[in-house]
């Protein structure tokens, strides 16, 4: 069974973006705003919205946000397992699971973050007694859990580090024409990347995400429904979730995984082109989960767009960035520089592509891939199609 | 640049039934692991059961405390101010045949690498804890 086609994202929408503790707004309004704009950017009534998913422990339940919506009928309430921005893919893809399979007709997914309001996510506060040998050894944050993961990947692959630093670029380099990048009008250059400080090697400031404020929204219905609405929809050709063999390495204290040197991304990458129909030839514009620059470069080779031994010549800021690059990477700047909204301003920016909205606009898109959480499982990913792909 | 094991002040472990005697035994200098008979395999961080044969069967072993980096990273922004900075974060492939996680102490962060041979060495931090840390074998 397939539900290639059988969906489409046909609103998007989004909060303001703000620097981390910046948002005069409380999460929750944060969160509305997303919504509302995405019903109204699809034309359909908030209030009947009828399905409601998010991930990485969404403070704003499902309960509440339908009950400020004014919404007729409760049918779909999920939360995505797993860690951070790993679920926004999957999120997505529950909900398009849930109208493909009937049991809602209007789904939102969306993700709120006030981390002036509520802390940084990434501090990792609270913690599980399975958890305490990472805390007393100071491998408890991310960043501090998948270096190690990324140093093995080094020594058992030979990628070259250097390959990390156009990730960084390319998604500075889009968020200078994007309106809503909190990092536009501050270009990313080679010297301050390889002059800013290390956080945790191999890893520099400017290999690390942002931490922000604001609320992103897609809303999934049907496709019969969809060729109805007001945008072009962008179908699910496919969506997968997963990980391998005692995966979870780390996060679940697992510290013996057969495949420790991994974004996560084997398993899954068969199945969901397998579902979509499509390979990595065939994908127009990427959308990567940067929570460390070479979680990304993993993801990449993983999906199949390079192996090892060609990063460095396919990963250069000319080839990642629009208007010429055969790889366009993170088109609106991403968690790095438009805003971390724990990566679905990604799933937003890969269905702007699909309707020739983005501000970084890749020419006749029929193709439009995300990939969600590097390093972390339940990883995700999804791939959107025009209606010339289905 | 000299590596040292951390102060008083770092989150400690929380002891629960299941793992007091990993504890109990680091503090008297003894590195122990989980042994499952059915399989034949030792098993870090200590489960329930034993991820081959499903077995719940298993006994403390004492390790012989060496082993090799398996991976590494050092790290400059600690989780709290509580940590001095860098510290070598790392995974250490034990002799006996598992992993686990650890700090290197002892050396300069760029002598830490894939591969160092290392040994234990029981730090007490605080009161109530001794964590095992590893140093270069070579130094021992």
């Amino acid at each position: 069974m397939s539900i290639r086609g059988a969906t489409a994202v046909v609103g998007v929408g989004e909060s303001e973006y703000y620097k981390h503790g910046r948002s005069p707004d409380p999460e929750f309004v944060l969160v509305m705003k997303a919504i509302l704009a995405a019903a109204a950017d699809a034309g359909v009534d908030p209030r009947t919205i009828d399905g409601f998913v998010s991930y990485a422990n969404d403070r704003n339940t499902a309960m509440r946000v339908s009950n400020a919506l004014g919404v007729n009928e409760l049918r779909w309430a999920t939360m995505q397992w797993g860690g951070g921005g790993a679920g926004a893919s999957g999120a997505v893809q529950q909900a398009a699971a849930a109208v493909a399979a009937g049991f809602a007709e209007t789904v939102v997914v969306y993700r709120g973050l006030s981390q002036g309001e509520f802390g940084r996510f990434g501090l990792m506060r609270t913690r599980h007694p399975n958890d305490s040998l990472r805390f007393a050894y100071g491998m408890s944050t991310p960043i501090q859990k998948f270096a190690a993961r990324m140093n093995r990947y080094f020594y058992e692959t030979g990628l070259d580090p250097a390959t990390q630093r156009a990730v960084s670029m390319a998604s500075y380099f889009h968020a200078q024409s994007n309106p809503r990048a909190v990092m536009k009008g501050r270009p990313l250059t080679v010297e301050q990347y390889e002059e800013s400080r290390w956080i945790v090697e191999p890893w520099r400031l400017y290999d690390c995400c942002q931490e922000n404020d604001g609320a992103a929204a897609l809303i999934v219905t049907s496709a019969a429904r969809a060729k109805d609405l007001r945008q072009r929809p962008a179908y699910i050709l496919g969506a997968a979730m997963g990980g391998g063999h005692r995966s979870s390495a780390y996060s679940e204290s697992v510290y013996d995984s057969t495949d420790f040197p991994t974004a996560e991304f084997k398993t899954l990458a068969p199945r969901l082109y397998g579902m979509a129909q499509v390979g990595p030839e065939d994908v127009d514009v990427v959308q990567a989960y940067e929570n460390f620059t070479g979680g990304v470069v993993m993801a990449l080779i993983e999906m199949g767009f390079c192996t090892p031994e060609e990063a460095g010549e396919v990963l250069t800021l000319e080839n990642l960035t629009v208007p010429t690059g055969r790889l366009p990477l993170n088109t609106s700047g991403g968690n790095m520089a438009e805003a971390y909204i724990h990566g679905l301003e990604l799933n937003v920016e890969a269905v702007r592509q699909i309707r020739g909205q983005s501000f970084n606009q890749v020419e006749d898109v029929e193709i439009s891939l995300v990939c969600s959480g590097p390093m972390v499982t339940p990883a995700s990913a999804m791939i959107l199609g025009s209606e010339e792909s289905l | 640049m000299m590596l040292e094991p951390q102060r008083a002040g770092i989150p400690v472990p929380a002891v629960t039934p299941f793992t007091r005697p990993f504890w109990d035994a680091a503090k008297e200098g003894r590195l122990l692991y989980q042994f499952f008979p059915a399989s034949g395999r030792a098993q870090f961080n200590p489960a329930p059961i034993d991820r081959v044969s499903l077995s719940e069967e298993f006994e403390w072993r004492q390790s012989a405390g060496r082993g090799a980096v398996y991976s590494h990273s050092t790290v400059w922004r600690p989780q709290t101010p509580a940590f001095r900075t860098p510290y070598a974060a790392a995974i250490v492939e034990l002799e006996e045949g598992y992993h686990m996680i650890s700090n290197i102490v002892g050396c300069d962060p760029g002598d830490v690498h894939v591969g160092l041979r290392v040994i234990v060495q029981f730090e007490r931090i605080g009161d109530e804890f001794v964590l095992p840390y590893f140093t270069p074998e070579e130094d021992r």
